[in-house]
């Protein structure tokens, strides 16, 4: 299986290449960050963030725009130097071996890039090329990754003429082209019809699978959630909380949530009246939320108290209760 | 209230709409202004080339009335007609292309009040009023190295308008028919030799006789005779025929136009 | 392995690490040659066919009332034909790198993204400008080798050696010019730079660097700007060329001021497309 292909201290001699020693730090991990900080002039994006992805592990980043996502991104896929702590990719030193690690990581950028103007299959041969790859082992490593990402039928469809969801699979079969060991997924599924992004999921599960490691970027909870085994929430250019999503949920929300819509204008006043019915309440101007292990009891306590809601939903607590927590309600940019 | 069927005819304009959309050119320029401003400088520096340089090389021509010229006076008048129709061409060629296919700039004006038809004048009408300030710099300039040999020479100022007309309503309704980029090649391949060949350079007397009439049938061979008739004073009736051909060509090329963007936008 | 699975780790490592710059660079030629069968069509009028019809048109057309002993004598006993075919060779070689090194670099910095994209594998920045400029004296071969044969039949081209040395001189012409403007598109945000670059260089290069007529006939002060040009430079070396009246002394300051522009050139498309890709 892929997993096995990862043998800290195993010696990669390829064709005419000096021998190159990769060994990991400590638990194998495949990115090691300590301090990890990136400045752009005066402006820092990342201040200093310490991280540990092993092997075979989905792992998330998550924040608001702003939040130093794409910068550590950046970092870590060895087209941005580090401005200051330290980072290795894969046991290697991206300031060094920039080159080396990369052609053994795979991008899925936040913005396609790909080449419109050639065909879809086009795009995937001429990049690997790129890493190296014979004429024929991208041909057929094409028309795979084609077959992977259900694009067969397209293969010689010009990209100006893919829909959306199509490119994104194409940018995602692109970055798969050189059997990456380390897989990073820039906001992946943004601006994705709810059909292509479950058809992604499913398509990202599947390498998961395959014990390719992933490292992504969203602000989508719900695929946070699916598809990270741990994730990290980022705000203002730091780590400000790392777990499971379900460690996450019960470290920084209760169990369910209770939330009642009265008529507009009343929030602000009822508010207190329900206050200690649990752990916490936030009074937004469209509806009272009560952050609860037990939804149903709250809200028979609500009508036992004589107060009479337009409507009243109960659910699970998710990430996006976390993360609005972490992060605040208010707009970033 | 607009019906869609007062928005497809083309029809006789009921107000003009096109200045909205002259409007918004002008804003788009303004913050471009270089661009806007470098924009006349090629026929100028043809212009000096040729007098500095290649006029020193040539001797005089004589006009069909008998009137001598020197080769910078005679060349001058050709390059004013010629660069009128540069960019008459290019606004209404390669701008428009990219507002039709590219930046969708129709499908949101259509989406208001305004009707193709506003659009093929707006656009016509930017294109002259662009066309008739560089005409205007580069006839000062003429006048500053005392190459307007006549008081008809002011006429040459609402000639390169006509010649505007005539280029910029054809050159719309050619691309009203472009599938791509690959296209324009063409339009290339019909400008550049009638920018070289079309007695710009030299007499129409150089050419054997067969090839003579191919170039006097010439759009800009007629533009060409136009300006250099005036601004030399040599007026002949060849200009009167330049005339009605340079009308009858815009306003043909502007009733295409209107029709193809409507079936193009409205569908 | 199930038909809708991904390709399964290899069990030879893809080769990766340490391939050198030019190694890197070769990994391009794909997809140079992928853009090359796109374009070569549509930029085929402004490659080989108009060079051609300016020759026609100021060569035979206006050099035919060209012909009193006056001019010919400043024109260095040249008729005027023979005078500017060299000069056109060398202007539309400028022309056409420049233009090589302006939308197509914008588009792959910044709206198609394929620079971008190549820096996402192990390509790295002087690979990239070596290959790319690689296309360029490429396109410069092939726009000079069909200007230089179609002159030799007109008997333009004084020998086989002077044409092929000719197509040499076009290169570095070519690079000479495209290597600056290639870092300067690497620092620009958007394209209304470049209407500057082609209305007030290329055009009075084009136009005032020796290629019509004499730059002795510029007043002084134009006359000294025209030097600097390296087009001038490539119009004279062009020009030594075709005539037979090649003169080792000043061919090499010509060369070498040529190469001069290819060299910093090179080390500011470096710098720039580093400070704008990888930071």
């Amino acid at each position: 299986m892929v997993v096995s292909r990862f043998v800290p201290g195993r010696k990669r001699v390829g064709p005419g290449i000096e021998s190159l020693t990769v060994t990991f730090g400590d638990r194998g991990a495949l990115i090691r960050a300590r301090g990890l900080v990136k400045r752009y002039g005066d402006f820092e994006a990342v201040r200093g963030i310490d991280l540990d992805v092993p092997s075979g592990e989905a792992f998330g980043f998550l924040g608001p725009n702003g939040a130093g996502k794409s910068s550590a991104m950046r970092m870590i896929a060895c087209v941005s130097p580090t401005s200051s702590g330290e980072l290795t990719v894969l046991g290697l030193d991206p300031l060094a071996d920039g080159s080396a690690i990369r052609a053994r990581i795979g991008v899925c950028p936040q913005e396609d890039q790909l080449d419109v103007e050639l065909t879809v299959r086009e795009n995937l041969t001429v990049y690997g090329r790129y890493f190296g790859l014979s004429r024929a082992e991208c041909r057929s490593r094409a028309d795979e990754l084609l077959d992977f990402v259900q694009l067969t039928d397209k293969a010689n469809a010009k990209v100006e003429s893919l829909s959306g969801g199509m490119k994104r699979r194409l940018t995602i079969a692109r970055s798969l082209i050189n059997q990456p060991d380390l897989l990073l997924l820039d906001e992946p599924t943004t601006g994705l019809d709810p059909q292509a992004r479950h058809l992604l999921w499913d398509k990202l599960f599947r390498l998961r699978q395959q014990g390719v490691t992933l490292v992504l970027t969203t602000h989508y909870m719900d695929e946070a959630e699916q598809l990270c085994d741990r994730l990290v929430v980022m705000n203002d250019g730091r780590i400000v909380a790392e777990g499971s999503p379900t460690a996450l949920i019960a470290q920084y929300s209760t169990r369910e949530v209770t939330e009642l819509r009265f008529g507009v204008g009343h929030h602000e006043q009822l508010g207190g009246k329900v206050a200690d019915l649990a752990e916490r309440i936030e009074v937004l101007p469209d509806r009272l939320l009560l952050y609860t292990d037990d939804g149903e009891r709250a809200t028979s306590e609500v009508a036992a108290r004589g107060l009479r809601p337009d409507s009243v939903l109960v659910r699970r607590s998710t990430l996006e209760d976390v993360f609005l927590r972490l992060t605040g309600r208010s707009l970033v940019d | 209230m607009t019906t869609l069927a007062t928005r497809v005819l083309p029809g006789l304009p009921a107000g003009f709409g096109g200045g909205k959309l002259i409007m918004r050119n002008y804003l788009v320029y303004r913050r471009n202004w270089i661009v806007f401003a470098t924009g006349f400088l090629e026929p100028v520096f043809y212009l000096f080339s040729i007098g500095i340089g290649v006029a020193a090389l040539v001797d005089e021509f004589v006009m069909p009335n008998g009137q001598v010229v020197e080769y910078t006076a005679f060349v001058a008048p050709a390059l004013l007609a010629a660069s009128a129709m540069n960019g008459a061409i290019f606004d209404s060629t390669f701008n428009i292309f990219f507002r039709l296919k590219y930046i969708k700039l129709y499908d949101a004006m259509l989406a208001t009040p305004l009707r193709p038809w506003d659009i093929a004048s707006g656009e016509i009408g930017w294109a002259l009023i662009r066309g008739g300030i560089y005409s205007g710099a580069f006839l000062a300039v003429m006048t500053a190295m005392g190459l307007t040999g006549s008081w008809w020479a002011v006429l040459a100022l609402p000639a390169t308008l006509l010649i505007g007309y005539a280029f910029a309503g054809v050159g719309m309704a050619l691309t009203t028919f472009m599938r791509s980029w690959q296209d324009f090649e063409f339009v290339q391949l019909t400008i550049l030799p009638m920018f070289l060949f079309s007695a710009t350079f030299y007499p129409l007397h150089a050419y054997p006789a067969a090839l003579q009439w191919i170039v006097e049938i010439t759009p800009l061979y007629r533009a060409v005779v136009l300006c250099r008739e005036l601004v030399t004073g040599a007026l002949t009736w060849g200009s009167v025929v330049s005339v009605a051909y340079l009308v009858a060509m815009g306003s043909a090329g502007l009733y295409l136009a209107s029709r193809r963007l409507s079936r193009l936008l409205l569908t | 392995m199930t038909a809708a699975s991904p390709p399964t780790a290899a069990s030879a490592p893809a080769p990766a690490g340490r391939t050198g710059t030019l190694g890197l660079a070769l990994r391009q030629f794909d997809y140079w040659l992928t853009v090359y069968r796109r374009t070569w069509k549509g930029s085929a009028v402004s490659s080989f066919v108009m060079p051609l019809l300016y020759l026609t048109a100021m060569g035979v057309g206006l050099g035919g009332f060209i012909d009193d002993p006056d001019a010919i004598e400043r024109l260095g006993g040249l008729t005027y034909l023979e005078y500017i075919a060299p000069g056109l060779l060398a202007a539309t070689v400028m022309q056409n790198a420049v233009f090589e090194s302006t939308y197509p670099v914008m588009s792959g910095i910044k709206w198609n993204k394929v620079f971008v994209a190549m820096l996402n594998t192990p390509v790295v920045v002087p690979a990239l400008l070596l290959a790319n400029f690689g296309y360029i004296a490429f396109r410069m071969t092939t726009i000079a080798g069909v200007f230089i044969v179609v002159t030799a039949v007109f008997g333009l081209v004084p020998s086989v050696w002077a044409g092929l040395l000719g197509l040499l001189v076009a290169v570095l012409i070519g690079l000479a010019h495209a290597t600056p403007v290639v870092a300067l598109s690497g620092r620009l945000e958007n394209d209304a730079g470049f209407a500057i670059v082609f209305r007030l260089g290329v055009m009075p290069m084009f136009l005032f660097s020796g290629a019509f007529f004499p730059v002795s006939q510029l007043p002084a002060v134009f006359e000294w700007l025209a030097y600097v040009t390296p087009l001038w430079h490539g119009v004279e070396l062009t020009r030594m060329l075709t005539t037979g009246t090649l003169e080792a002394g000043m061919a090499a300051v010509h060369t070498g001021y040529l190469l001069l522009w290819l060299m910093t050139g090179w080390w500011l498309a470096i710098k720039t497309f580093s400070r704008r890709l990888v930071q």
